[in-house]
């Protein structure tokens, strides 16, 4: 193949154009990753040892950041916020999406009406949905706890009560998980069914096939819905901070301070951009840390084929 | 945060256009057997029920009269549509919207571009690195936004181009790690023969990527910029770090200061911050069901390919 690309010229010489037209090609990654990637970590992770307000010039100031890090409640409890958040919006998320992609499944013609419905949701921009999830959720007028009424349940006070605030946002966000149902719902109709049929032959109930055939075939697309669900869940930003904040905290916004929102305040509200960045370099390690658990506890569940399609 | 609602993005990408809708054709057998069985079609339904009402609620309460707002009625009694001319009067929608559709179409346009150019150097070139090299687009997907967000601040500020709209969507000029990664996967699937065809009628490689990769991949590239359009419309994070001025807002950031400024702590005009909700949401609403067309489209020709 490659000798026919030279065409006849030495191949060195061939391999060194090639080699030139390949960095040309790569050039706007390369260009980029040095800027706007690999020059900001630096400048990050020296940042994150001084203390810089923008208008002085920066100072050196050692750990101190990192140990602020720990002494500051803030920054503890954001962190409590979010790992509450994410516990319980990814498996949570992934289950549903689950079933609903398994019900379109079964759907027939009117399959991609229904994931167009559940898809709507996820293009809705995230300030709007702050906006409407804030009244959907109000304790007295809010749908929720009207549609919880008539069956008969007192609903909580969802934006209101601190210890409501979390699960509220929660039930927010899986109003948005549609795009995590396409996906499934892709993955699904890519399992073969001559292994269903096999499994049919072996006496497997539905259950079974579920459990021993679909899981197991769909399984590295849960892998990666989960590992990018985590990162993202760690990372929730525009929705709560439409509803709860306005520039300086108010109210019930303790419960509802999540860590990018703390760190957004420290960056760019008071414009602590040292203690800032300290708080994203310990956000990336706790994401490098969760991912590789994730990664390590895979091999015992996510089943490769050598070769699928 | 952009890296977040390009996480969410990229959880689609992967399987929208190859992993589902490629194959869609193939296990069309299986529905022929089974017929929706009632309950299923109960449950589909229920769902979307609790998946629209809140749309609809949405839409109603942006049509009431503001001691109504609040009602459970999913048809407002007297409709208020002064309520629209009333949020145009107050705010500079109208200029919102255009920025948010020129920020979203440059965001789009750079991205689709430079990371197809990237995505074709790493699935049509063999050279030593390359491995590695594409390892470290990947590994650049695990990053956090916030690590890089406060020095590339510092760069637009230093350059002077805080409280422009280039800081939303000039990085784009540079590839993004997942549409590179997209993209890659999908030019890998194209015959090798047909850009090794066009070298041998002397096209070189940039014409090979012009004229033969980029129009065989015309769904795959719709869907990158939909989805980075998407992304842009929505974002917050980055308007609400750069700008300041009103008339360079966006629309996230606009109805965020018309919340601010009318409804949680204004004078509770929540009539108007909802309809300013519905014109934040309905373009792209409008934009999905166009390109679902495109997109079905799009997911044939693979198919057929």
């Amino acid at each position: 193949m490659r000798a026919s690309i030279g065409g006849g010229r030495p191949r060195s010489r061939g391999q060194r154009t090639e080699l030139f037209w390949a960095l040309l090609f790569l050039s706007p990654w390369l260009v980029g990753f040095l800027i706007f990637t690999a020059g900001p970590m630096i400048a990050s992770l020296v940042l994150s040892f001084m203390d810089y307000d923008v208008l002085n010039a920066p100072s050196w100031t050692g750990f101190e950041n990192y140990m602020e890090l720990f002494r500051d409640e803030n920054v503890m409890q954001s962190l409590g916020n979010t790992f509450f958040y994410a516990a319980l919006h990814v498996p949570l998320s992934m289950m549903i999406a689950l079933g609903l992609a398994s019900l379109l499944q079964r759907a027939g013609r009117r399959a991609n009406l229904f994931r167009t419905t559940f898809y709507l949701p996820s293009i809705t921009p995230a300030v709007a949905v702050g906006v409407l999830w804030f009244w959907l959720l109000n304790p007295q007028v809010g749908l929720v706890n009207r549609g919880l009424e008539l069956i008969g349940i007192q609903g909580p006070g969802w934006t209101t009560d601190p210890a409501w605030i979390k699960p509220g946002i929660v039930l927010m966000s899986l109003w948005g998980l549609g795009n995590t149902v396409v996906i499934y719902y892709a993955a699904l109709r890519n399992v073969p069914k001559e292994l269903h049929d096999a499994a049919v032959v072996d006496g497997a109930n539905s259950w079974q096939q579920f459990r021993y055939v679909t899981i197991p075939q769909i399984s590295g697309v849960l892998f990666f819905t989960l590992i990018v669900g985590t990162i993202a869940a760690l990372q929730l930003f525009a929705e709560v901070y439409t509803m709860y904040f306005r520039g300086q905290a108010s109210g019930v916004s303790d419960e509802a301070r999540f860590y990018i929102i703390y760190l957004f305040q420290q960056a760019f509200e008071f414009f602590r951009m040292g203690f800032a960045s300290a708080m994203a370099w310990l956000l990336f390690v706790i994401i490098l840390i969760i991912t590789a658990i994730q990664i390590k506890f895979s091999k015992r569940w996510v089943y490769y084929e050598g070769e699928t399609g | 945060m952009a890296v977040r609602q390009q996480g969410l993005d990229r959880s689609i990408g992967i399987g929208a256009p190859k992993t589902g809708e490629a194959t869609a054709t193939t296990p069309s057998p299986r529905k022929e057997g089974k017929s929706t069985s009632p309950w299923v079609a109960a449950a589909l339904v229920g769902v979307s029920v609790l998946f629209l009402i809140p749309f609809l609620w949405l839409l109603a309460a942006s049509l009431k009269v503001r001691s109504e707002v609040f009602g459970p009625e999913l048809i407002p009694d007297p409709f208020a549509w002064s309520n629209y001319s009333q949020v145009w009067r107050i705010a500079p929608v109208l200029r919102w919207f255009f920025n948010s559709v020129l920020v979203g179409a440059l965001a789009a346009g750079s991205v689709v571009i430079s990371s197809a150019l990237v995505a074709f150097g790493f699935a049509y070139f063999r050279f030593r690195g390359r491995g590695v090299l594409f390892g470290l687009v990947l590994a650049t997907m695990m990053l956090p936004g916030a690590v890089t967000m406060i020095p590339t601040f510092l760069i637009w500020d230093y350059l002077g181009w805080t409280n422009t709209q280039v800081p939303l969507w000039a990085h784009n000029l540079f590839g993004s790690a997942f549409y590179t990664f997209m993209l890659r996967q999908f030019f890998l699937t194209i015959p090798r023969d047909l850009f090794e065809a066009a070298r041998v009628d002397g096209a070189n490689y940039l014409q090979v990527w012009w004229r033969i990769a980029m129009p065989l991949s015309k769904p795959a590239l719709i869907v990158v910029a939909l989805f980075e359009f998407k992304a842009s419309w929505t974002d917050l994070l980055r308007p609400l770090i750069y700008l300041s001025d009103a008339a360079q807002f966006t629309l996230p950031l606009g109805l965020k200061t018309l919340l601010d400024q009318f409804g949680a702590h204004g004078i509770q005009a929540w009539e108007l911050v909802l309809a300013a909700s519905v014109i934040s949401t309905i373009p792209m609403l409008v934009l999905f069901f166009i390109a679902q067309r495109h997109f079905v489209e799009g997911i044939s020709t693979t198919g057929i390919k």
